[in-house]
């Protein structure tokens, strides 16, 4: 047995708490489970890939996260990594638009256009995306509380350029049941706020069926702490609340989990990584087949943005940052990604120079050019270390979902902040593991050098001219528009809301009118209130 | 110097910023050690902070800033602050702050300025050996 071949190794247990063997064989994989749920890929339960030739057909789509200041700012940034060779988009807001306040609001005071690009009205996106050709280009919005608005933006200012909606393809995150976990851009108390969800998932369903409306991310979660496990764990307790909503208004599940996607993250071990994929791929699968009773595959295929890493990357030595990027990338190749995307080795301090976004584009451009990630699907499958941890892995995260529905469910645990505090101490244990060393950071705890040794990053500069002639900007939309037809638009907003009915075709007539992302929270807001969030240790 | 009370702390998170993972760290931390911690949660203003600070008679005013709106937000709060009679309190941050922001948050009135990758011990202390 394996514990004979190397009796004297010192016990390892990786972050999900499974004690890894120094050895692995074939009986390892049986005592795990078997062979049993792994197939064919393309075919059920999809552990292998979602696709029967994956990168052979189509690599994965590389999308970095940019966006700040200003949309003119913005537009230049997308073009020249278009010109790179980057494949798709990903949308970096400026928090006051997250947050659903317009650039002049008090509280938006020093960060308009800080973190991301700053949008009011129709009139940024229409030129944010100038001259990007939306067919070939897809586009994610990473939004949240405002998702309502800048999904109805985005389809608008597509229809205005002439594109079908009915076939436009694009992703946005909206996925607000994380953002009280993690990341911190809510707007309405959490009920309302799932609500919204719905609307966004059943006025796609009807209208932009080819659109992915929401985009769960395990990703912010296991950034604020969580273990690889419950990264999945809790990302499929959300998007089940999310389909639990979406049927309760009458949805077929073909008619909308076919466009729900993810957002996971790819720090940590390696095999550990590409294990949690696999076993997610196929726990997922099972979730929408088995629970909810899906008829197509397509139903049932765990889309994924594996990428970031953010929370791996170091302050220290930022350069050895590249490396670490290259082995995410690498994780998320060899899990199957369908899209992904780098921090970039500076973003720890800044917002990344085109420099090193172009030096994290080139990591995912070589995977596929030079080091052959496209030309077999699932290398890493019958590697009896990484089907028994797929195994394990997937035993784990289904026991850690029996155990959030056991307490009351994701909706109600996010509510009291139960999510929160556990994620939170699992945070702190972290940072003391690798204080104490225990928890080996490379440049961190160990291999350190001396402060003048370590690289000067360049810093983004924040321009406030930028800011300011956001709200010019602004001033001037709200001059040009027509005053009785934006007035009239938002009261429907308003009466939509009141009534319970699904307010996205208010929003969206609402956003053509040139309301404000400001105004349509704030008739929103009149009626669900605000979210006061719950502080726990 | 040992104390009758613990030293209690207002720990905030300023303006629209939702990155809150390591304020919720430093919280546990500072509350390990013995100390009160009133964490206000996200989205705070200025005002916000100083009426807290008042109110609850904290001997620290701690900020935790990851996206990069600490110097307007600390130039406000410093007046505020100073409005409020706090200025005798010891005020310190931690954060995504660029080594060059260090010298204006020093001049504004930040003892203890806490860049990532600071250590939980590190601030501990810090904060004991200051906290009048």
């Amino acid at each position: 047995m394996n514990d004979r071949l190397n009796p004297a190794a010192k016990r390892v247990v990786n972050e999900s708490g499974i004690e890894i063997r120094p050895v692995y064989t074939k009986e390892d994989v049986e005592r795990s489970g078997g062979f049993g749920f792994i197939g064919d890929p393309g075919a059920y339960p999809f552990v292998r890939g979602i696709h029967p030739l994956m990168y052979r057909h189509r690599p994965y789509t590389m999308r970095q996260y940019t966006g700040f200041g200003n949309p003119g700012d913005t537009n230049r940034r997308f073009k020249y990594l278009i010109a790179n060779g980057q494949t798709g988009l990903n949308v970096a807001f400026d928090l006051p638009t997250q947050c659903g306040l317009d650039s002049d609001d008090p509280l938006a005071h020093g960060e308009v256009g800080r973190v991301g690009m700053a949008v009011d009205t129709l009139r940024d996106f229409e030129v944010a995306f100038d001259g990007i050709d939306l067919e070939r280009i897809t586009v994610s919005l990473t939004v949240n509380g405002a998702a309502p608005q800048l999904i109805a933006m985005y389809l608008a200012m597509a229809e205005k350029r002439g594109y079908d909606v009915a076939k436009l393809r694009g992703t946005a995150q909206n996925d607000i049941l994380k953002e009280f976990i993690g990341r911190g851009t809510w707007i309405y108390p959490v009920e309302p706020s799932v609500n919204l969800v719905g609307d966004t998932i059943e006025y796609c369903a009807k209208h932009a069926p080819k659109y992915s409306p929401v985009s769960v991310c395990g990703y912010h979660i296991r950034e604020s702490g969580a273990d690889p496990v419950q990264e999945m764990a809790y990302a499929f307790c959300i998007a089940k609340a999310y389909a639990d909503e979406a049927i309760r208004r009458g949805l077929d599940v073909d008619e909308f989990a076919g466009r729900l996607s993810f957002n996971f993250n790819v720090f940590g071990n390696l095999f550990e990584q590409v294990a949690k994929f696999r076993a997610a791929r196929g726990l997922w699968a099972k979730i929408v087949t088995e629970h909810y009773g899906a008829r197509k595959p397509e139903s049932g295929w765990m889309r994924m943005i594996a990428g970031g890493g953010g929370g791996g990357l170091t302050f220290e030595q930022p350069e050895v940052n590249i490396v670490r990027g290259a082995y995410y990338a690498l994780i998320a190749a060899l899990a199957g990604a369908q899209t992904t995307a780098l921090c970039c080795y500076d973003e720890a301090y800044t917002i990344p120079t085109e420099y090193a976004q172009r030096i994290s584009l080139r990591t995912m451009q070589l995977l596929l050019e030079e080091m052959g990630l496209a030309d077999t699907v699932d290398p890493l499958g019958g590697s009896w270390y990484v089907e028994t941890l797929t195994n394990q892995m997937r035993q784990k995260m289904e026991q850690a979902m029996a155990e959030v529905d056991a307490e009351g469910g994701i909706v109600k645990l996010v509510a009291e902040g139960a999510i929160q505090a556990r994620v939170s101490a699992q945070a702190y244990r972290m940072q003391r593991a690798i204080e104490s060393g225990e928890f080996r950071k490379v440049g961190v705890n160990c291999y350190r050098v001396e402060q003048a040794e370590e690289l000067e990053v360049q810093m983004h500069p924040y321009n406030e001219d930028d800011a300011r002639e956001q709200v010019a900007r602004l001033n001037e939309a709200r001059a040009a528009r027509d005053a009785s037809r934006a007035a009239a638009a938002l009261g429907a907003v308003r009466a939509a809301a009141r009534e319970g009915r699904n307010v996205m075709p208010a929003v969206f007539e609402a956003v053509k009118a040139y309301a404000t992302v400001g105004e349509i929270t704030e008739c929103l807001a009149e009626v669900y209130g605000r979210y006061r969030e719950p502080v726990r240790f | 110097m040992s104390r009758a009370m613990p030293i209690k702390v207002l720990l905030a998170k300023p303006g629209l910023d939702g990155h809150d993972q390591g304020a919720k760290v430093v919280a546990r931390a500072l509350m390990d050690a013995g100390m009160e911690v009133i964490y206000t949660g996200l989205r705070q203003t200025p005002e916000a902070v100083a009426r807290i600070a008042q109110d609850e008679d904290v001997d620290v005013i701690a900020l935790s800033s990851m996206a990069g709106s600490h110097l307007p937000f600390c130039e406000r709060l410093k007046t505020l602050l100073e409005r409020a009679g706090l200025e005798d309190k010891l005020w310190v941050i931690g954060g995504n702050l660029p080594r060059q922001d260090h010298g204006r948050l020093r001049e504004l009135g930040f003892e203890g300025i806490f860049p990532s990758s600071s250590k939980l011990a590190d601030i501990v202390h810090f904060i004991e050996a200051h906290a009048s």
